[in-house]
């Protein structure tokens, strides 16, 4: 049962670590998208998008050449600051937070869409210059469905494999999250752990849209 | 060439979209409220817009009370944030996830407007009961208030007001419009109002601007640019003219107000109201009646003497109506008869003739 804690509380850490890592990121894109127009950006989109519609092992193979020892990232981080990334905890949340961006960027360009642009040219006639119209009215605005696409990311990176068993592998103690547990002790023939897991997983993958679903269903400003 | 007034508001908007062209050169008082009218799509919105520089339109030159807050030709823009403005949109944009003070104070906080003028605002607009509520739960012409109030609060130099009263029903519009006067007649800060309805015009502009598909065609003081024959048919359906008197004698008995004017004076169903009240009173052209002696026995209670200044047919063939601009010693009238009785009367520029009120209408 230590064991099962142990996976537990790694796949939350690893799964909120990603989802807080990529939010600035999601949300400025998220609002780029739903307010800018310049040339190239159908390629953004599509780059953006593609982690949710190519297979996740295939998603987890470009990373693999990219972070690997001898990718480009990869290299550059190791000689500079001699981090190592693939088969470590770090590939887990570099997988996890490769894999839930495409849904926190969706969301948030949606949460950003629905807030009324007169709202922004109101806070602009008031004397709000623009970056302070985005935090004091555009973000309060978008806040529900911003969170929503949050726990939405955070669900997905709880549930991540295919990516993760490609950079991270499947090394006890080190990258084994709840998913690739569950694979492992199938393989070692423990469908009794597994099933445990299995459970563990089940709920909190429960909880997380749960509370997804309140918010967004819950709009009401 | 008249010397330059530094309190007016000069504005050259020149923009090109599409099959749009926008071709309006302002010249507004730097006081009172003007009013930008004309159909839906002539361009009223995107003018107002561009003075609050929301949309930057190339070419554009403006300069508010002195101050020039965009040049293009020398590439100066100022943006929306730090004009001294004060906007109220069509719907009024309040923030729905504020209170009515939080709304208030935004502007505030921003343009720095004190206590007093918010004590002011409020009194003024009549919302300090409502501080506490969030804007949902707001009717639509507390909204509008609370917009106008917040709009007041960002210290303007100039209010822009884009169809304040269209989302409103009549009752709600009554109930606006004593808000706007006192506005405008109260904070002394000039306001330009966008409008395509002829009633707020005529009750509350002071000067009018008639445009039509992005070019301004007739600019001038409301009374003088409602007397003009000369202008193409936007103003549409019968408008006449729109007079301001003041309040005299009220007849108790019949319940008649006698208001002066220019010329003479009218005698007005209304209720009684402190003497020397300033009133405006709207006179349509179709109640206007000519003659050329003094009539008696008459159930008409308005007779003006006047001079025919021009005339306007408006149809070339002999069978439609005419219209007759007169001057009652001061007080422009129009009369819309028939071509018949014009050409039986002979009438002609300069002739004295007697004008025959049938019925004035207050409008405030």
């Amino acid at each position: 049962m230590d064991e099962a804690l142990h996976v537990t509380l790694f796949t939350l850490g690893v799964a909120l670590l990603s989802t807080v890592m990529i939010l600035p990121f999601g949300v400025a894109l998220g609002w780029v998208l739903a307010r800018r127009r310049w040339p190239g950006k159908v390629l953004v989109e599509t780059l953006v998008a593609l982690p949710m519609v190519i297979p996740p092992v295939a998603t987890g193979l470009i990373l693999l050449k990219l972070v690997g020892r001898r990718g480009p990232v990869g290299a550059f981080l190791e000689n500079a600051f001699g981090l190592e990334i693939v088969f470590t905890w770090r590939a887990v949340v570099l997988a996890s937070a490769v894999m839930s961006f495409p849904l926190l960027v969706r969301a948030a360009r949606v949460a950003f869409e629905e807030v009324d642009v007169c709202m922004e040219e109101a806070a602009r006639t008031l004397g709000a210059g623009p970056l302070d119209a985005f935090w004091s009215v555009t973000l309060p605005l978008a806040r529900r469905g911003l969170f929503a696409g949050w726990v939405l990311a955070f669900a997905r990176a709880l549930g991540e494999f295919g990516a993760t068993v490609m950079v991270a592998g499947m090394i006890p103690g080190e990258t084994i999250t709840l998913a690739l547990g569950i694979y492992h002790r199938v393989q070692l023939g423990q469908d009794g752990a597994a099933f445990g897991l299995l459970m563990i997983s089940a709920a909190l993958a429960f909880g997380a849209l749960w509370l997804g679903d309140r918010l967004s269903g819950n709009r009401a400003v | 060439m008249k010397e330059p007034d530094t309190s007016r508001i000069v504005a050259r908007f020149h923009a090109a979209r599409g099959a749009f062209r926008l071709d309006a050169d302002l010249d507004l008082p730097g006081k009172g409220a003007s009013a930008i009218f004309g159909p839906s799509g002539c361009g009223k919105t995107t003018i107002l817009r561009a003075i609050a520089g929301l949309d930057r339109l190339a070419g554009s030159f403006l300069e508010v009370a002195g101050e020039v807050w965009q040049d293009e030709s020398r590439g100066l823009f100022l943006p929306a944030h730090r004009r001294a403005i004060g906007y109220v949109f069509q719907e009024g944009n309040l923030f729905p996830h504020l209170t009515v003070q939080g709304n208030l104070e935004y502007g505030m906080r921003r343009r720095g407007a004190g206590a007093e003028a918010r004590e002011h605002a409020m009194r003024l607009l009549g919302i300090g009961h409502l501080l506490g509520r969030t804007p949902r739960h707001l009717s639509g012409g507390e909204r509008q208030r609370v917009a106008l109030a917040r709009a007041l609060l960002a210290a303007p130099r100039l209010v822009l007001l884009d169809e304040p009263l269209a989302s409103l029903d009549a009752a709600r519009k009554r109930e606006i419009l004593p808000y706007l006067e006192s506005l405008r007649d109260e904070s002394g800060i000039p306001i330009v109002l966008v409008s395509h309805a002829v009633d707020e015009v005529v009750r509350f502009a002071d000067h009018l601007v008639l445009l039509d598909r992005g070019s301004v065609v007739g600019s001038g003081p409301l009374g003088a640019m409602l007397a003009r024959l000369d202008l193409p048919d936007i103003l549409s359906n019968d408008i006449g003219v729109v007079v301001e008197g003041v309040a005299g004698d009220f007849d108790d008995a019949y319940r008649l107000l006698r208001l002066e004017v220019p010329g003479g004076s009218l005698r007005v169903t209304h209720p009684a109201v402190p003497r020397g009240r300033r009133m405006r009173v709207q006179i349509q052209s179709r109640d206007v009646s000519l003659c050329f002696e003094q009539p008696t026995g008459t159930s008409i209670v308005n007779l003006l003497p006047a001079r025919v200044v021009s005339i306007k047919h408006e149809a070339d063939a002999p069978g439609g109506h005419s219209l007759v601009l007169l001057d009652a010693a001061g007080t422009p009238l129009v009369a819309r008869i028939t071509r018949f009785s014009c050409d039986r009367l002979g009438l002609a520029p300069d002739m004295a003739v007697w004008a025959q009120i049938k019925a004035v209408a207050v409008l405030t």
